[in-house]
């Protein structure tokens, strides 16, 4: 009977791992789509194809959202991981967040529709890259920190790389906006949106100094 | 039974039952503290493998304590115990570090005053030794163990779950592990004051399963202190688990694993007769601090971490313990004897 107990512990447990890899997975998947989405909307503008890549990040918050719920109810019904467990959840609460700036960036352009002169496209699409690069880093160094916590302060490191290089781009893109020939209201119309996308390597950079505690909290 | 026997046999029971109250947390106060392992069950665990450690292995420590002096007389035994307990209560209270082992050894010596006995120095020495040795050793094992065992978890990259799963089963086993040597260890702390003036004979229970008199006075001392564990143990876990032992629960198993071993050494009647029969110097059966064990294993790993976790006031009330402990435990034991 102690073994049967001890096998459904660990099945249990198996069930658990694999929503945190869903979890995760998720968040990678709509950085993926957030920068695919932005990429085709400043070169199509918010076509059929723009609102798609919208509805399906949006979708995939919501199963995040989701899945963060039932990780959190399970690991207080089952009191497991006691050390860790605010850590975990504190992770996954501001890994959602993370994803929930990707998603309101996506509706801002989806309902403001703002025009991008054609000098600007590839300094969003680089600004864009900076910010999924970071995001795509703090999964993986979130990643680590439940199977390989070795790994964690690589991943880390290259989050705060890319987050630089977003700010670099960030106030490079902000000046060439206010040189331009744009009118006041376009000018700060599009750099609302500049910081939409910065804001997103922003809140992975928060996540990942949260993380680097986490971990060496962790330490045995 | 005579209940006079009974009575007499109460000082024992008493310290079985303080024993259990306050060093169950030794072996299970990480796991329950932090709600690892839910109290009831590591209380069950504990008091299940403190009986069985006691009776099956529980001779070789209180053998030494015979050598140190045999008490005959039962209200003698039973002086002696009361004097321990005492000694153990009143230095509670004044906040000094004690040890039931340390008191019960002053106790005796103090039966050897009163009564002319001659005390052998080499087994004093030796008793001595081997309580210098507890922590050292102790602390020795943590670090081996941590040496091993952090870079096998490393290696198996283990996800956190799965990791905090194995923990909790490998801290329930070691607990296991911990109420055995305990029991075998520290019951002749409990009744090893008993064994020369024993009032029980060998019975067969249930047809099955011979019980010798020391068995069944190991057994009696047992239940004493799986009752300590039922009724008092908790808060005492509850506070190691959240005060004294800032462990992450690998770092716990390992100072449970390192404690448990040590006690075991110090009482493992298989393992003096194997190493004695391998021509190998023996390890002395002698009762130890389980305390003064599991802050040894502290200390090892804080050392292993940079020392800087470590407090040398700790190690200083230690040192002292092993002197003032057994004068004051005598001086009682000695007094209250005169007085009756």
């Amino acid at each position: 009977m102690f073994m049967k107990k001890k096998i459904a512990l660990f099945s249990r447990t198996k069930a658990l791992e694999a929503e945190i890899e869903e979890f995760l997975g998720k968040l990678s998947q709509s950085a993926l789509t957030f920068q695919t989405a932005i990429s085709v909307y400043l070169q199509h503008g918010a076509n059929g194809e723009f609102q798609g890549m919208v509805q399906k990040l949006a979708e995939l918050e919501s199963r995040d959202d989701a899945l963060r719920r039932s990780i959190e109810a399970q690991l207080y019904r089952q009191t497991l991981i006691p050390e860790s467990r605010g850590d975990v959840l504190g992770l996954l609460e501001t890994l959602d967040k993370v994803h929930g700036l990707m998603e309101g960036g996506l509706y801002a352009l989806s309902i403001e529709k703002p025009v991008i002169p054609e000098s600007l496209v590839p300094h969003f699409q680089d600004l864009t890259t900076a910010a999924v690069s970071a995001v795509d880093h703090l999964v993986l160094a979130s990643r680590a920190f439940f199977t390989n916590i070795d790994d964690v302060s690589d991943h880390l490191r290259e989050v705060m790389r890319y987050e630089k290089d977003a700010d670099k781009i960030t106030t490079e893109l902000k000046r060439t906006l206010f040189e331009s020939e744009l009118d006041l209201s376009g000018k700060l119309h599009l750099k609302s949106f500049v910081e939409y996308i910065d804001d997103v390597a922003d809140g992975a950079e928060d996540v990942a100094d949260r993380l680097g505690i986490y971990t060496i909290k962790r330490a045995i | 039974m005579d209940v006079i026997v009974l009575l007499l046999l109460t000082g024992g029971l008493f310290l079985g039952w303080s024993l259990g109250a306050n060093d169950a947390a030794n072996v299970f106060g990480t796991a329950v503290g932090t709600r690892m392992v839910s109290f009831t069950k590591a209380a069950a665990i504990c008091s299940v493998f403190v009986v069985l450690g006691a009776v099956i292995s529980g001779a070789g420590a209180s053998d030494t304590l015979g050598k140190l002096g045999a008490i005959d007389s039962l209200s003698a035994s039973c002086v002696a115990a009361v004097a321990a307990a005492t000694t153990v209560y009143m230095m509670t209270r004044l906040g000094l570090p004690v040890s039931t082992s340390q008191a019960i050894v002053g106790a005796i010596i103090g039966w050897n005053l009163y009564s002319g006995s001659p005390t052998d120095l080499s087994v004093v020495f030796k008793i001595i030794g081997t309580w210098v040795a507890c922590p050292i050793l102790a602390g020795l094992v943590a670090v081996v163990l941590f040496k091993i065992t952090v870079p096998s978890i490393k290696l198996a990259r283990l996800h956190l779950l799965r990791l905090d799963a194995l923990t909790r089963l490998a801290l329930i086993i070691a607990g296991a592990f911990g109420a055995y040597s305990l029991g075998a260890n520290n019951i002749a702390n409990v009744m090893g004051v008993f064994v020369s003036a024993n009032p029980f004979t060998a019975v067969k229970v249930a047809g099955l399963v011979s019980l010798s008199g020391v068995e069944l006075l190991f057994l009696l001392g047992g239940l004493a202190i799986a009752l300590g564990v039922f009724t008092y143990s908790k808060k005492v876990m509850l506070t190691v688990g959240a005060g004294l032992m800032p462990l992450s629960p690998v770092a716990a198993w390992i100072v449970v694993m390192a404690h448990s071993i040590v006690l075991f050494l110090f009482a493992s009647q298989g393992l003096e007769s194997f190493l004695a029969g391998s021509g190998l110097p023996t390890i002395p059966l002698v009762p130890v601090s389980s305390s003064q064990a599991v802050i040894g294993a502290m200390l090892g790993l804080g050392v292993l971490k940079g020392g800087g976790g470590v407090n040398l006031s700790v190690l200083a009330k230690i040192a002292s313990g092993w002197v003032t402990t057994p004068i004051i435990a005598c001086s009682v034991c000695f007094a209250t004897l005169s007085v009756l």
